[in-house]
């Protein structure tokens, strides 16, 4: 956060000094600060609407009136309500988010331990996301109104409508009971758990580091099918954004131009109106790559992937508040700052806007 | 003489000149009908809601038992004459099921609509008309709750209100009401400094007279638009709390639940889970449809995008 302000205010030299780039990158900063204190704000109210009480989960029903009061008092529950949100506000900066009451241990190393799953999910769905949804929406604009358009349509209603986890159960019967193509739930064949040293946790990067290209196909066998589920609704989301950009430039002038001038259909297409769609494309990206950590949470259910989507769920089912807002809140600064880091890139590159 | 009377009814509501409000009204409600009836898109959208609507009236009609009572003799029976999607783990017959559970999406739908519209509404009308500092404090409210990741958030308040039905649509309708806050903001902003605001003002109608009767109004087709895309949205998420266990609890024939506990019979007895997903999937793509050809109509600015 602090990065981004410093490198905002280094762009903008004085000979340039125009006061709005600072404005907005200032702006973007305050209300990242009042998202993360309405977040906070949400999360702690929570744990205190929650009708477990926090005490007696830590104490026991056994525990005497004495213990009871001096553990009250110990978790600052005596002190008036703003003390304790500061107390709770302190707490997360030090990324102290209490203990789990299922694992036993600090929230904080549980999630570092389950995120990498997440993360390695959700950037291959929306590589596919990419990969795929771009070219479909840049063909469907630029056939606009034939069948390669209606295509595409239909593909992304498709997309937007079906539930995830009905998409995916299906996919695992047809693709792994039925056809066996691919490998089923989780994330390795059992025998090959714990194999290899989890340096980064992203275990095609570390099967990649040790070279053992077997654990490495096991891998992508076991990521493709729900990474591909779960870029279905990116992959929708992305085509028809890139298609409704594309057609925006197409329409312009400066296209007129370059055809007029002679440039091929394929010039005019990618080195013109394409790069111009570039900016708005990665704000895009930004914004679908935060929604797929926190939609994960379905995938993840349905092929037993040991991510932040399971653990919370897991934790929620055991009662674990200290878990489930720990999630919360991890999850809820990715998306947000995931979310401001594109704005800010978009209001940093793109002239317009500025 | 029945053609003669629609078509003299025809030429009232085509007349360039209306002679009275009603007819006004009528003549713009035809007009867009007409648009929107030429919409194939939006017609087969329209026809799902509409088979849904029907569906759940014409329960008791349409279905042989009530759903919910267990007969174990008929376990797991395959799709048939007299179970047209077979049976499910408990013997229960899964079309009744997927009939009955038409009402309880209905009832998501029309509860997230009640709650999510008017708070929508009053904040950003409110905002958008009084302006400045109360414009300033609504907005940044909004904005936190825009920025929130919606499925964990909502679970995290089923986990403080408990699992269920009602907690489930309470839960969708808290992350879901910032986008119309936005939205009725926006037009409230191009409204405010309109004549016809300016003479009500004159001739001293209330701000909230002003609110209530000339702002919210125009505020409503961009709001319905919005609340019909984002209906397969909300359709999507209840079910998935109700996948999760979070949302309406068994023996509820809620769809995202009956998925989830015909899972384990998903690959000796695929009907069990697949029937209620296909019946999700119809109903969003229904919303999805129905909202594309609705934002064609009502908003033509936004049909190119």
């Amino acid at each position: 956060m602090a990065e981004s302000t410093a490198s905002g205010q280094q762009t903008a030299r004085p000979s340039l000094a125009s006061p709005s780039i600072i404005t907005n990158v200032l702006g973007v900063v305050a209300s990242l600060a009042l998202t993360f204190i309405g977040l906070t704000a949400i999360t702690f109210v929570i744990g205190r609407v929650m009708p477990a009480d926090p005490v007696l989960a830590i104490v026991g029903d056994r525990a005497g009136q004495d213990v009871y009061d001096q553990v009250y008092r110990e978790l600052g529950l005596d002190k008036p309500i703003y003390v304790q949100y500061l107390r709770y506000l302190g707490q997360l900066a030090d990324g102290d988010l209490g203990t789990s009451i299922m694992t036993a241990q600090p929230v904080m190393e549980d999630i570092l331990r389950f995120f990498p799953a997440t993360l390695e999910l959700a950037t291959i769905a929306t590589l596919l996301g990419i990969f795929v949804g771009v070219p479909m929406g840049v063909l469907a604009a630029v056939n606009q109104g034939r069948w390669p358009d209606h295509i595409v349509r239909i593909v992304g209603l498709f997309g937007y409508s079906a539930p995830v986890f009905w998409l995916g159960m299906v996919a695992l019967l047809i693709f792994y009971a039925k056809l066996d193509w691919v490998a089923g739930p989780g994330r390795l064949d059992v025998f090959y758990d714990g194999v290899i040293d989890p340096v980064t946790g992203v275990i095609l990067i570390d099967a990649a580091l040790a070279r053992d290209w077997d654990i490495f196909n096991n891998a992508v066998s076991h990521l493709i099918l729900p990474a591909s589920i779960l870029g279905t609704f990116t992959l929708a989301y992305i085509a028809r954004m890139t298609r409704s950009f594309m057609l925006d430039q197409l329409s312009q002038e400066y296209v007129l131009t370059a055809r007029v001038k002679g440039a091929s259909e394929r010039v005019v297409i990618w080195r013109h109106a394409f790069r111009n769609v570039l900016v708005q494309l990665i704000t895009i990206i930004g914004l679908t790559y935060a929604s797929l950590l926190e939609g994960s949470v379905l995938t993840e259910t349905v092929f037993a992937w040991p991510g932040i989507g399971q653990y919370i769920t897991n934790s929620l089912f055991n009662n674990d508040m200290n878990a489930v807002l720990g999630g919360t809140i991890v999850v809820g600064v990715c998306f947000v700052g995931i979310n401001m880091l594109s704005d800010l890139l978009y209001r940093l590159v793109d002239p317009r806007v500025r | 003489m029945a053609t003669i009377e629609t078509g003299s009814f025809r030429a009232w509501l085509l007349a360039e000149t209306p002679g009275s409000a009603l007819q006004a009204r009528s003549q713009s409600m035809y007009l867009a009908w007409r648009n929107f009836s030429r919409n194939p898109i939006a017609m087969t959208g329209l026809i799902v809601i509409v088979s849904l609507v029907a569906v759940a009236v014409l329960a008791p009609w349409i279905t042989g038992s009530s759903g919910l009572e267990p007969k174990l003799g008929d376990r797991l029976q395959s799709p048939s004459s007299t179970h047209w999607f077979g049976t499910d783990e408990l013997g229960r017959d899964i079309y009744d099921r997927i009939i009955w559970g038409s009402r309880i999406t209905l009832y998501i739908v029309g509860l997230v609509s009640i709650i999510v519209v008017p708070i929508g509404l009053v904040i950003g009308t409110i905002a958008g008309y009084v302006g400045g500092v109360v414009d300033s404090f609504l907005m940044r409210l909004t904005d936190i709750f825009l920025a929130f990741p919606r499925l964990i958030l909502a679970m995290a308040f089923v986990a403080a209100l408990g699992p269920g039905l009602e907690n489930a649509v309470l839960a969708i309708a808290l992350t879901t009401w910032s986008p119309y806050a936005r939205i009725a903001r926006a037009e409230a902003l191009t409204i405010r400094n309109r004549e016809f605001i300016l003479a009500a003002q004159v001739q001293g109608v209330s701000t909230l007279g002003i609110l209530t009767r000339h702002v919210a109004p125009l505020c409503m087709s961009s709001v319905i638009v919005r609340l019909t895309l984002d209906m397969a949205g909300i359709i999507l998420t209840a079910a998935g709390l109700g996948f999760l266990g979070l949302g309406a609890q068994p023996p509820t024939p809620e769809w995202g639940a009956m998925i989830s506990l015909g899972r384990q019979y998903l690959i000796d007895q695929w009907w069990v889970p697949t029937v209620p997903g296909v019946a999700i999937l119809i109903v969003s793509l229904g919303f999805n449809l129905l909202g594309d050809g609705l934002r064609d109509v009502l908003d033509p600015k936004s049909g190119a995008s």
